[in-house]
């Protein structure tokens, strides 16, 4: 009785039902490893330095792309400049001010849809809120930034104020200090980690885009300079891929461009991982 | 009076930690079998073990022998999910699914091939009465069994363990998280079961192991310290141990 | 002591209005695209934009229908799902029932960097790779396509699915594997039985999230769909979405031109919006 092995259609649904899985599983971790594989080995080669520290020209035909290196820099800048405060403020504000339960489900439902509307409705709004003012700038794409990464920001920032003890609190204003002193003394050291989590996810949202970009920032390849140049159009990495690839079929210097983000991206989710995993473990002590 | 399970020599490991020493037991057919003891005592572990609950837990290593019906419940060819109908078990909370009662008496014997519509509904309806809960549930049998009570849910546990037809009903401190209505309940029904299942319970609670049981085992740091009929347990102890516990000086 | 208390008040109306922020950005996106969004469609009239299976918009007598890009992206969207969520969700139940911690971790981040790869970089593989792929294996003249604007979609919201999946897999109480095992079911059966239908809600939420992303997804798409006007009547068509839409005629439009682009995005923020609620719902239902 008890050593009949199972039915044959129930161990048909196991080896299925198994079977599926771990294709499911290899199919996964296949288009990751080729994905990675074939743009590196893609794009390695045709890193050089000649590429990265170089302008083009149109009149040699020559393709460099350090104008949008340092365009991608002054963007990343610029927007956590901006952002930081705003998100950090946000984020004290819903764990330490609001009081009003319907305000603050507001506010979190409101970052909530900003984070589901897509990049491309955002390069839009942007284009009429930023550039028909400010024309089509790299300050007008860092506004446009600002905007998608400021729920990220609060979000990192909330999670790592709601581990700060209450206790904390209590006990400096047991002491008679407000409450600002208290925000002030104990409460922003407490979301430094989160600030940090929020930073590196920022980075490779901003590294990543683009359809908000090409119509706020444009895609001229010049020279520009920190921080009078965030006045002037200019591409960023990913903008500069997009139209090296789908504008002039330059695959290349689209290749090279595509590996040296893979290896941003990569980097920044270790470095992501590794900052939330330095800071559990010191929670934990 | 047969014996239905006969455990010689068993011991169980947590990694490096003894967790269970060569237990001996033998549980008879037809009857309520109470294992008593303090927390930790591993009279938890080892209900478990047998029907080998614990075989999912990582790290863990059992020796001796478990013979259930005289075959051996670790031999190669056993498949483990046929012994578990044959074995069936209610927790300490109260689990059901999260889906219609009539779902949950009837995933039982769906798992094991019965598809039938008038099937199913007679072994609902069975399930059900027999574990004294039909005529609360009948007319909401559509309605998800998470809405039922603390005490109605174990009720529910308890016949959609029946539903599978099994021999042996464990039991692991089912009515610890109950009111005591309920638990009297429970206690009624497990009276009725004994008719017909030879059922193994835990408890914490030395008044139902003299209310409902007919043999009780005393459990002490992973040993079995004493096994013998509930009254003789309770009037006459032989070991100091038993004798210490059950008169509240430890535990 | 006055002084301060002045202070503590100014500071306090200084983090209320930064708490503010996001709500007023969503009300500015949403007023600025329904003032530049109405125009268009005011003039077109709502039953021929929305309906009208024409677009020519730079012809001398121009045609705004839009139901090309509105099917396409359902279309779209739709071949994404069907063949996404079944690869989520099955690596989601490996990975949260099966796999051991290390091989979890692996995937995981895996995964992860899925999700942080630049929309561009899956367009340009997808250019290179897939479209003319599709060309020789199909045997057909443009392998820029509905076909691979799915494929590339497919692959997008991967990591979204199966993030949502774990999360919402992980969640379900061990009490209840613990049940069905102890009635005869075997492992698998326990998890495809038990587990997935206690985490119904949480994996609907991680579709309806994978639903959201595709719908949105431009660049790629952009640079694989072929970005041609036409009626999606065959997988290997080349088609334009919605997202496309909007970005491809972006740069040289002008007049009712520029202003038929604005109702497009309405409609797409319309779509973005309707998942955004099927989200808020499912994911209550989860919590509760």
């Amino acid at each position: 009785m008890l050593n009949r092995s199972l039915s044959k259609k129930r161990r048909g649904y196991e080896v299925l039902m198994k079977a599926l899985m771990l294709l499911s599983v290899g199919l996964t971790a296949a288009l990751v490893l080729f994905l990675l594989v074939y743009v590196l080995i893609e794009g390695i080669p045709n890193i050089t330095w000649e590429l990265i520290s170089t302008k083009p020209s149109y009149l040699t035909g020559h393709i460099g792309i350090l104008p949008d290196i340092l365009n991608t820099v002054c963007i990343v800048i610029a927007t956590l400049l901006i952002v930081l405060p705003l998100g950090v403020g946000a984020a004290i504000y819903l764990t330490e001010y609001a009081s009003n339960k319907k305000v603050v489900g507001i506010i979190e439902y409101a970052a909530e849809t900003l984070s589901g509307i897509p990049s491309i409705i955002y390069g839009l709004v942007g284009m009429l809120l930023f550039s028909n003012n400010m024309g089509t700038s790299l300050m007008a794409g860092a506004c446009t930034l600002v905007i998608m990464n400021l729920p990220t920001i609060m979000r990192t920032t909330q999670e790592s104020l709601k581990t700060v003890p209450q206790s904390y609190r209590e006990g400096a204003f047991g002491l008679g200090a407000g409450k600002w002193r208290v925000v002030r003394t104990v409460v922003l050291p407490g979301c430094v980690d989160g600030v940090i989590t929020g930073c590196i996810l920022s980075v490779g949202r901003i590294l990543g885009e683009s359809a908000a970009l090409l119509f706020t920032a444009g895609f001229a390849h010049t020279m520009l300079t920190f921080p009078t140049g965030m006045k002037s159009p200019g591409a960023t990495l990913t903008v500069a891929l997009y139209v090296y690839a789908k504008e002039q079929g330059e695959f290349g210097v689209a290749f090279a461009i595509a590996a040296i983000l893979m290896v941003l991206t990569v980097i920044i989710n270790f470095a992501a991982t590794a900052v939330q995993k330095h800071f559990e473990k010191r929670k934990n002590i | 009076m047969s014996n239905v399970i006969n455990v010689k020599d068993m011991c169980l490991w947590y990694g490096e930690h003894q967790a269970i020493k060569n237990v001996n037991i033998e549980i008879p057919e037809k009857s309520i079998t109470a294992f008593i003891g303090p927390s930790g005592c591993g009279k938890s572990t080892f209900l478990k073990t047998l029907n080998r609950m614990n075989d999912l837990i990582p790290g863990v290593k059992i020796t001796g022998d478990i013979r259930y019906e005289g075959t051996d419940i670790f031999a190669k060819d056993i498949d483990v999910n046929n012994l578990r109908k044959e074995i069936g078990m209610v927790f300490q909370k109260p689990n059901p699914f999260p889906m219609s009662i009539y779902d949950n008496i009837a995933y039982g014997p769906r798992t094991h091939g019965i598809t039938k519509k008038t099937e199913l509904d007679e072994i609902v309806e069975n399930s059900l009465k027999r574990a004294a809960i039909w005529d609360e549930v009948k007319d909401r049998l559509k309605k998800n069994a998470l809405g039922l009570s603390g005490g109605q849910q174990q009720r529910l546990c308890i016949a959609r363990a029946l539903a599978v037809d099994p021999k042996v009903l464990l039991m692991d401190e089912p009515t610890s998280a109950l009111d005591p209505i309920s638990t009297s309940r429970i206690e009624e029904l497990v009276l009725d079961l004994k008719e017909t299942y030879t059922i193994v319970m835990v408890t914490h609670n030395m008044q139902q192991a003299v209310r409902v049981s007919d043999y009780t085992a005393f459990f002490l740091l992973g040993e079995l310290v004493e096994f013998g009929r509930t009254e003789d347990i309770f009037s006459q102890p032989q070991d100091k141990r038993t004798e210490d516990y059950i008169t509240g000086r430890f535990g | 002591m006055k002084k301060n208390q002045l202070m503590e008040k100014v500071i306090h109306g200084i983090f209320l209005v930064l708490g503010l922020i996001t709500v007023g950005c969503v009300l500015l996106i949403t007023i600025y695209l329904v003032i530049s969004g109405i125009p268009a469609i005011r003039e077109i009239g709502l039953v021929d934009f929305l309906f009208g299976k024409q677009w020519a918009s730079t012809a001398t007598e121009p045609k705004y229908g839009i139901l090309p890009f509105i099917l396409t992206s359902i279309y779209g969207t739709a071949g994404a799902i069907v063949i996404g969520v079944p690869v989520g969700f099955m690596t989601a139940v490996y990975l949260s029932k099966m796999a051991s911690p290390k091989v979890k971790s692996v995937i995981q981040s895996a995964v992860s960097l899925l999700a942080g790869i630049p929309s561009v970089v899956y367009g340009l593989v997808g250019m290179l790779v897939l479209v003319p792929g599709i060309r020789k294996i199909f045997n057909v003249p443009d392998g820029a396509s509905l076909l691979a604007a799915i494929i590339v979609l497919a692959i997008m919201i991967l990591p979204s699915i199966i993030k949502m999946s774990i999360t919402a897999l992980d969640a379900v109480p061990k009490e209840y594997e613990d049940a069905s095992l102890a009635l005869g079911a075997t492992p698998i059966e326990t998890y495809f039985r038990v587990s997935v239908p206690a985490a119904k809600s949480g994996i609907a939420a991680a579709v309806v999230l994978g639903v959201g992303r595709a719908i949105g997804e431009a660049m790629a798409v952009m640079m694989v769909a072929g970005n041609v006007p036409n009626m999606p009547d065959s997988l290997f068509q080349s088609v334009r979405f919605l997202t496309t839409a909007v970005s491809s005629e972006m740069a040289y439009s002008s007049g009712l031109q520029r202003q038929a682009l604005f109702s497009i995005a309405l409609v797409l923020f319309m779509f973005i919006m309707l998942t955004g609620a099927t989200l808020n719902f499912f994911l209550k239902r989860e919590r509760e």
